[in-house]
């Protein structure tokens, strides 16, 4: 008997890797040419050709900062951010055996709105500290927290929830405790901007941070799909398989983290994807997760760079909170998804 | 020489749930575990498949500590099947059965022909071949019984250990998982509640109490009226019907019947 999706076949694989690339690469050079400041496409490209190869056409100085400073690595960032977050929330679901799991359930973006508003308003470290370096000190402070909770707890998946749970409402309330009493109004606003994401001043050196992460990311993930396979009847089921389960916990949620709180740190906490799109990633390549973890890795990245366009676009002379649109956008698309599901079992 | 504990322990929350168990699966032989609730059953299985870290004493496989087992290496000849194993993702009865190839594969080794062999070999067996791309959330409970029992043997391992496999079950498809077990001629090591079963299927019986073994040997000198009423409480009456089958009949409402 032979079942077809076996065997692995080099040109499919191949063919769907192309596929996947030029999609985002696709999503990127639209991304580069839409914005509030009308550049034809053609220069744009022209543009990129200059910064990323010295092509050395003739382009305005402005309109090559903007296409190549500011566009190209705001979208290479959404790319690596939608794709870190979709990444974790598949590992996290798999992981932690829970359709609802993604990656601030481990207290990240609690902890790092808590590490923000310190910096932002209580003005900790003074000008040394950065918001996104705040951020990234709270987000770990939590997930330490989160930690100490769940293995305290005994370290099962629900307590890890439950745990990350406890974290998030603690941090959470910090925050708004320090926001309430002590922010003006001005102050409230930009937190609230921060909290819903916004790649307005992502530059090179945080995409140069961002990529290596999500790429180290998701080769520890991949190599763990099998492992993570085996997980589907839970820990008891996966260490008689042979899997190293407490090892393999601890590499993955802690990858997980770190890829989040990288994130969370340089773009603000960005809701939905993390969520959302592994499942609409198994909707269309199944729950084996040697195909899962890269269409979540793809999917991701797309979803948010399209996202990213058109919370530019939407309103005019506005820019949206990148939060706010993933969620607009995303929940309406994951209800069909849900429902052409139903129909189809 | 297959699997055997001396003298083993495990201890959760301050009290010994395993206390001291000395036992050994034959090969190619059923060995039964029966035992009143909470009398160290599956804490035993686990403990036997490393699925625990033992407090004292050693298991061992072949003669070998099984600490000194690769985990890889121990769940190709160990594979274990749960009570009753639940999940959310959306798997296929094939992709069930693969999962059993886990521990023959490298991290990231594409899918083999021996892989392939394995899980047809083992949907085979268990009867399920033709429920190859079924959902696996919509089989029965008998048919998940026997896919995750397929999903063991695609380990290919040298012996079985089943946590009461016929919990659940109509009693027609306690028997006809059993007698599958049986025919499937691996050592095996099964958890199970009814008496009868265990005595009609298992060439050994051990019996457990309150951690402890209290009994071991063939159906024939292990279940007896006066064991029977000292681990389970309950009077039975033990006949031997003209196949040369022993049926254990409950006694119930009689002078020192079932009450408590």
């Amino acid at each position: 008997m032979t079942h077809g999706v076996h065997r692995p076949n080099w040109p499919l694989r191949i063919g769907i890797a192309i596929a996947a690339a030029a999609a985002v690469a696709l999503s990127i050079a639209t991304a580069v040419t839409i914005g509030e400041m009308r550049i034809p496409p053609a220069v744009a490209f022209r543009a990129l050709a200059n910064g990323l190869f010295d092509a050395g056409y003739p382009v305005g100085p402005i309109q090559q900062g903007v296409i190549f400073e500011y566009r190209l690595s705001r979208a290479l960032m959404a790319a690596l951010c939608g794709g870190a977050l979709a990444l974790s929330g598949a590992i996290l679901q798999a992981l932690l055996r829970n359709p609802l799991a993604e990656p601030y359930i481990l207290g990240i973006s609690a902890g790092a709105s808590t590490g923000a508003v310190c910096v932002l308003i209580l003005g900790v470290g003074g000008s040394a500290l950065t918001l996104s370096a705040g951020a990234f000190a709270g987000s770990i402070l939590a997930l330490a927290v989160v930690g100490l909770l769940a293995a305290g707890a005994g370290g099962a998946s629900e307590r890890v929830i439950l745990a990350g749970v406890a974290g998030s409402q603690l941090f959470n309330a910090a925050t708004a405790t320090i926001v309430t009493t002590l922010a003006t109004a001005e102050q409230a606003r930009g937190v609230m901007f921060w909290l819903l994401g916004n790649f307005g001043g992502v530059r090179w050196p945080d995409v140069g941070v961002a990529a290596p992460v999500a790429l180290a990311g998701f080769a520890v993930c991949v190599v763990h799909a099998k492992a993570l396979d085996a997980f589907a009847f839970g820990a008891d089921t996966a260490a008689s398989l042979g899997v190293a389960v407490a090892r393999m916990r601890i590499v993955l949620l802690a990858t997980t983290a770190v890829m989040t709180a990288v994130m969370v740190s340089i773009v603000g906490t960005i809701g939905f994807v993390g969520l959302v799109i592994p499942h609409a990633a198994r909707f269309l390549v199944g729950p084996g997760h040697a195909r899962l973890l890269p269409a979540s890795l793809v999917g991701g990245a797309v979803f948010m760079i399209l996202a990213d366009i058109l919370s530019r676009v939407l309103v005019p002379q506005q820019i949206l909170p990148i939060g706010v649109v993933t969620a607009l956008f995303g929940a309406p698309a994951f209800a069909i998804i849900l429902y052409r599901a139903r129909a189809r079992t | 020489m297959t699997l055997s504990a001396h003298d083993v322990r495990w201890a959760a929350g301050g009290r010994m749930i395993v206390d001291g168990v000395t036992l050994e699966a034959r090969p190619g032989r059923m060995l039964g575990l029966v035992g009143p609730n909470g009398s160290g059953k599956s804490s035993l299985l686990r403990v036997l498949c490393r699925l625990r870290r033992i407090a004292g004493g050693v298991v061992r496989l072949d003669g070998r500590d099984i600490d000194g087992y690769a985990r890889r290496a121990l769940a190709r000849r160990l594979a274990f099947v749960e009570q009753q194993a639940s999940t959310d993702v959306g798997l296929t009865v094939c992709d069930v059965v693969r999962l059993g190839r886990t521990p023959h594969r490298a991290a990231l080794a594409s899918w083999s022909d021996a892989d392939e062999h394995a899980v047809e070999g083992a949907l085979a067996r268990v009867g399920l071949a033709d429920r190859h791309d079924q959902a696996w959330h919509t089989l029965s409970g008998g048919e998940r019984q026997r896919a995750q029992i397929a999903r063991a043997l695609a380990q290919e391992p040298g012996e079985l250990i089943l946590d009461e496999p016929t919990n659940h079950l109509d009693i027609r498809h306690q028997l006809s998982i059993l007698s599958m077990v049986r025919r499937l001629g691996v050592t095996c090591l099964v958890a199970l509640h009814d008496l009868n079963l265990a005595s009609l299927f298992c060439d050994e019986i051990a019996v457990m109490q309150a951690g402890k073994l209290v009994a071991a040997g063939s159906p024939q000198t292990v279940l007896t009226p006066d064991l029977v009423r000292d681990v389970f409480g309950v009077d039975v009456r033990i006949r031997t019907d003209s196949a040369g089958h022993r049926h254990i009949e409950y006694v119930v409402g009689e002078a020192g019947g079932a009450d408590p």
